[in-house]
């Protein structure tokens, strides 16, 4: 393997502890899992016990405690991609390795597990082996990898360069993100702008969080800068975890620099002097991508002491590699999966911008903010305002996968109806749509009127967009999906509290009952109800969120759920499935 | 520290500035339910979420809030009631938690919290998983079925090196608490002991300790520690003729205990003999149906077809379905076998178990049998239940009081002591 597998080098300012998931990382690929030494040995380095460093390991999914196969095969799971014939390429796979899915053949050479969405939702069935990416497979295209892997060909060498597949963006040089990029033009700008005016920038613009939370970006950076404790750190949360969602990985391929200058403006207008990049395990392989393109910055000079040839401003920026774990999109997780911890999130008594990483002042900001922020000072707020609506200004990125002819990016204008975004991607039939992923919304073909925007105001008329929509014709099952996002919720809580750990495995166990048609009205009831009781009591955004599709489905397709249950009120008989109930004891029938 | 006044339900508090919601509540006699809530652990845990209070408009677990001028708290809502009661139900749910079979119970929290919450079942489906119990550690026994990873041990405990000794492992619903053997073994006596009495459960268990007292002297047996604990009288409708009514009672998958604690109430049992006569039950002998009756009462859930049937004639020949006791509602101790496939226990039953002789015997199987379900099953699982009586056994006093309210129409209520999960 020749991803980088040794660990970038910390800074100065970070504790060896900060290295822990980087270390794992190395024995990982070198040695295809984290042996029992390998947890003792570092544990005795970083003076922990040894459970320590196991429940580090054992929370991120890549991490495996046992021998995860010399090449490491990971199918989405996503229900995307089980539209796609997600149990097609299982089977092929499972054929072409021997090895069954969730384990590693006899011979252990193959590994084959599933994971979550690995942000291919565009070129589905996908697939990593080895981190590396396959996309658009088909059961030939299965046997032909796997006999190259079985020759000794490298996944690096075999792999797919997945495309871009930036479907539209608004016209007459009305984009943001995919206009000709200079680099270095935004970083240039700062001292004209001076720290305060940057700060000023964004704030005339309304730029806003896009991770899909919306916060004001220049609020966030104001109140970094109004803490005097330094360092203070400037984090790019590219932990683009919600299934459906790639528009990041978009951008980190084809804009690194926007995203790095926004960094860099960051720094400079709250007065950080350390960057990181939390790029998710998934997207490892575009890892060389931004390590070339940091390097290039440092080449030029747009990085180091003087960055960006402005007097007393020294920033860096290194890489930080997740490892399987979805709630560390959450901010606070990520701050604690940096610290080389268990991704869990931390109680809100701080904000990161007060005390983030290290417990020191932190911004993080998602990817398409930072390139946003970038491409912002270029243009000038005047002009920025330009696209958009008024109080909803500039473009948004929208992943586009499902039932739709065309599949990818769209960089639409703030205020562009679902009708109009369902027409430029050729969806046909559209019925059900998922709106910022399974934590999201849904809308139904009936709420196309409706304008994307991150508007809060008119909740019924706009609908805030975190950056992806997936499209479900009238073919799927409903019940089918939801159970999906549920199953993915499971695996996904960090385990902490109670409503998020326990209420997602009950809310599987209950959606179970329904696809197999034991439910009755009063379940439909009682998932909106535990729904609303795991909204109001959850720890963090994971769990308050988990639940509502399931309670915006039920209310919105209601007709759809009717009919999977015959109407049998007052019934004496509860549903029961007798015969599955003695399936197992036949099996001892002489 | 300046005083300040605060609000909760509408009603005017005052406390120092800066303590904790709980305490200062607590400090003023409202009581919040908590559970991973530990005053010197900073800043608090709020991983149980067993304390969530609506504070300024937001729902928020009291224990992550600090009293300060004019904050606004609502604490008892029939909401937030209803929330915090979900909660310690799902709790319940999730993990395995066999009370009577329990070195903890009458000194567990959870438990204790049921009862304060006057939880009698829960909403919620119980989720069986198969979990570890771990014994390699030297002093200690995990007991993962009991786990609400609320994080104390994680938190509190460490050796002598200053390391942790507990430490949560895996994520989502495999979350678990995993132990150091290494950092274990350093523990000295009084340590583990300390561990094992932080647990709110009975999931840290020290070898060859026990907590022997007989019960109505455990920690929660008899007192609540609310001022006013008192559970809801319920009303029946008046006018009823005292005229003579006919029970019927079984015992399906269940130890006969309740039929003990009916029979516990002494000479009370003549006053009622006037009343009612048995039809079909163990008390009678009598083996089937002669009548309909009034109240048909059962104990034990639901462990193979012989079960099911006994359960549906009960509903169809009775006015009234009560199920009584912990087995009759979610399984209780014999669904203990719930969290491993049927497979097994049968081979480890009949084929590979000490005494059996390698290729001698089979697992029974024949038409006149009962087939064996793959799980034991709650009696509202299969048909559907009118009341239940929750216990284990539940008290004789508690049974004749709903006896006596559905077949006449008294009003009752329980006393905190009346009514334990074991």
């Amino acid at each position: 393997m020749n991803l980088q597998t040794t660990p970038s080098t910390l800074f100065s300012v970070e504790p060896e502890r900060s290295h822990l998931l980087a270390e794992l990382w190395h024995y990982q690929l070198q040695e295809g899992y984290i042996s029992p030494e390998v947890i003792q040995q570092l544990a005795e380095k970083h003076d922990l016990s040894a459970i320590e460093v196991r429940g580090v390991a054992s929370f991120y999914h890549f991490f495996h405690e046992q021998p995860a196969g010399k090449h490491t095969i990971y199918l989405n799971s996503s229900i995307i991609s089980s539209m796609r014939g997600f149990e097609r390429i299982k089977e092929a796979f499972e054929r072409e390795t021997g090895a069954r899915l969730g384990s590693v053949d006899p011979t252990g050479m193959f590994g084959l597990f599933a994971t979550p969405c690995i942000g291919l939702s565009d070129q589905e069935p996908a697939a990593l082996i080895d981190f590396y990416p396959f996309t658009n497979l088909n059961s030939l295209k299965v046997k032909e990898i796997v006999q190259k892997l079985k020759q000794g060909k490298p996944a690096a060498e075999i792999c797919d360069n997945p495309a871009d597949n930036i479907r539209y963006m608004p016209g007459e040089n009305r984009t943001i993100f995919f206009a000709p990029y200079q680099r270095g033009e935004a970083v240039r700008k700062l001292p004209g702008l001076g720290p305060e005016g940057v700060i000023e920038q964004l704030r005339i613009a309304e730029l806003s969080g896009r991770g899909g939370a919306f916060f004001p970006t220049g609020k966030k950076w104001e109140t970094c800068r109004s803490y005097p404790d330094t360092p203070k750190f400037i984090i790019c949360n590219a932990d683009e975890g919600e299934p459906g969602t790639f528009k990041d990985r978009v951008l980190l391929s084809n804009q690194p620099g926007s995203v790095l200058e926004g960094m860099i403006a960051a720094g400079y207008a709250v007065g950080a002097r350390y960057g990181f990049i939390y790029l998710r395990g998934e997207y490892r392989w575009l890892a060389p991508t931004l390590s070339k393109e940091i390097a290039a910055f440092y080449a030029e000079g747009l990085l180091g002491e003087e960055a960006g040839g402005i007097p007393g401003f020294a920033f860096d920026i290194r890489l930080e590699i997740g490892a399987g774990a979805y709630v560390c999109g959450e901010e606070t997780a990520l701050l604690e999966s940096m610290e080389g911890k268990r991704g869990e999130p931390r109680t809100k008594w701080f904000y990161p911008a007060e005390r983030g990483y290290l417990q020191q002042p932190t911004v993080v900001n998602n990817v398409e903010t930072f390139a946003a922020a970038a491409r912002l000072i270029q243009l000038g707020s005047f002009e920025y305002l330009k696209r958009g609506i008024p109080g909803s200004a500039g473009t948004k990125l929208i992943s586009v996968s499902g039932d739709c002819q065309f599949p990818g990016i769209y960089e639409i204008e703030w205020g562009m109806t679902v009708a109009e975004l369902l027409e430029l991607c050729g969806a046909e039939d559209p019925y059900f749509i998922q709106v910022s992923g399974p934590s999201g919304e849904c809308i139904s073909a009936k709420e196309k009127y409706r304008r994307i925007s991150m508007l809060d105001l008119l909740a019924h008329k706009d609908i805030r967009c975190g950056g992806s929509f997936m499209i479900f014709d009238r073919h799927r099952d409903l019940v089918e999906i939801l159970l999906n996002f549920s199953q993915f919720f499971k695996h996904e809580s960090c385990g902490v509290c109670t409503p998020c750990r326990a209420g997602n495995f009950i809310m599987e166990r209950k959606l179970k009952r329904l696809q197999n048609g034991l439910a009755d009205q009063n379940d439909l009831k009682e998932l909106q109800n535990w729904g609303a009781i795991m909204k109001a009591t959850s720890r963090c955004g994971l769990g308050k969120t988990a639940t509502n599709t399931v309670v915006q489905a039920l209310e919105k397709f209601a007709d759809d759920f009717h009919t999977r249950f015959a109407e049998t009120d007052n019934s004496t008989y509860r549903k029961f499935d007798y015969r599955a109930s003695i399936a197992d004891y036949e099996n001892y029938k002489p | 520290m300046a005083t300040c006044t605060f609000w909760i339900d509408g009603k005017k508090y005052e406390a120092e500035e800066g303590t904790n919601l709980v305490d200062a509540a607590k400090a003023n006699g409202v009581f919040i339910p908590s559970l991973c809530y530990f005053s010197h652990i900073d800043p608090p845990l709020g991983t149980c979420r067993t304390c969530t209070c609506k504070i300024n408009g937001r729902y928020n677990p009291a224990c992550t809030e600090e009293v300060r001028e004019g904050l606004k708290v609502e604490v008892n809502t029939p909401e937030l009631l209803d929330m915090r009661q979900a909660l310690v139900e799902m709790m319940i749910a999730e993990g395995n938690h066999f009370c009577p079979a329990c070195e903890k119970s009458g000194h567990c929290d959870l438990q204790h919290m049921g009862y304060e919450l006057g939880i009698s079942t829960t909403r919620f489906p119980h989720l069986f998983k198969d979990r570890l119990i771990d014994y390699q550690p030297q002093r200690m026994v995990m007991e993962h079925n009991r786990c609400i990873k609320c994080r104390r041990c994680v938190e509190e405990v460490f050796s002598s090196d200053g390391k942790r000794v507990f430490m949560y492992i895996n994520r989502g619903n495999e979350t678990m608490v995993g132990i150091d053997y290494e950092q274990e073994a350093k523990l000295s006596e009084e340590e583990a002991e300390a561990a094992m009495n932080l647990c709110p459960t009975g999931a840290i268990i020290v070898r060859g300790k026990s907590l022997s007292e007989p019960f109505g002297m455990r920690t929660f047996d008899m007192q609540s520690t609310q001022k006013q604990f008192h559970r809801p009288i319920t009303q029946r409708p008046k006018g009823v003729n005292f005229e003579k009514k006919t029970i019927a009672t079984v015992s399906l998958a269940g130890c006969f205990g309740c039929h003990m604690s009916m029979l516990d109430i002494d000479t009370d049992i003549l006053d009622i003999a006037e009343l009612v006569s048995f039809n079909k039950s163990p008390l009678t002998d009598i083996k089937t149906f002669t009548q309909r009756c009034h109240l048909g009462i059962v104990e034990g859930g639901c462990a193979n077809t012989e079960n099911i049937e006994t359960l549906k004639q009960f509903r169809e020949m009775c006015d009234i379905l009560v199920v009584m006791g912990e087995c009759a509602i979610w399984g209780g101790l014999p669904a203990l076998r719930n969290t491993i496939p049927l497979g097994e226990c049968l081979e480890e039953a009949y084929l590979n178990s000490v005494t059996s002789e390698p290729g001698e015997h089979t697992v029974p199987y024949h038409d006149d049998l009962p087939k064996i379900l793959d799980r034991v099953y709650g009696c509202n699982e299969i048909v559907k239940v009118d009341y239940m009586i929750p216990g284990c056994p539940p008290s004789p006093n508690h049974i004749w009081k709903v006896v006596k309210s559905l077949l006449w129409g008294e009003d009752y209520s329980l006393l905190y002591a009346e009514f334990k999960y074991d």
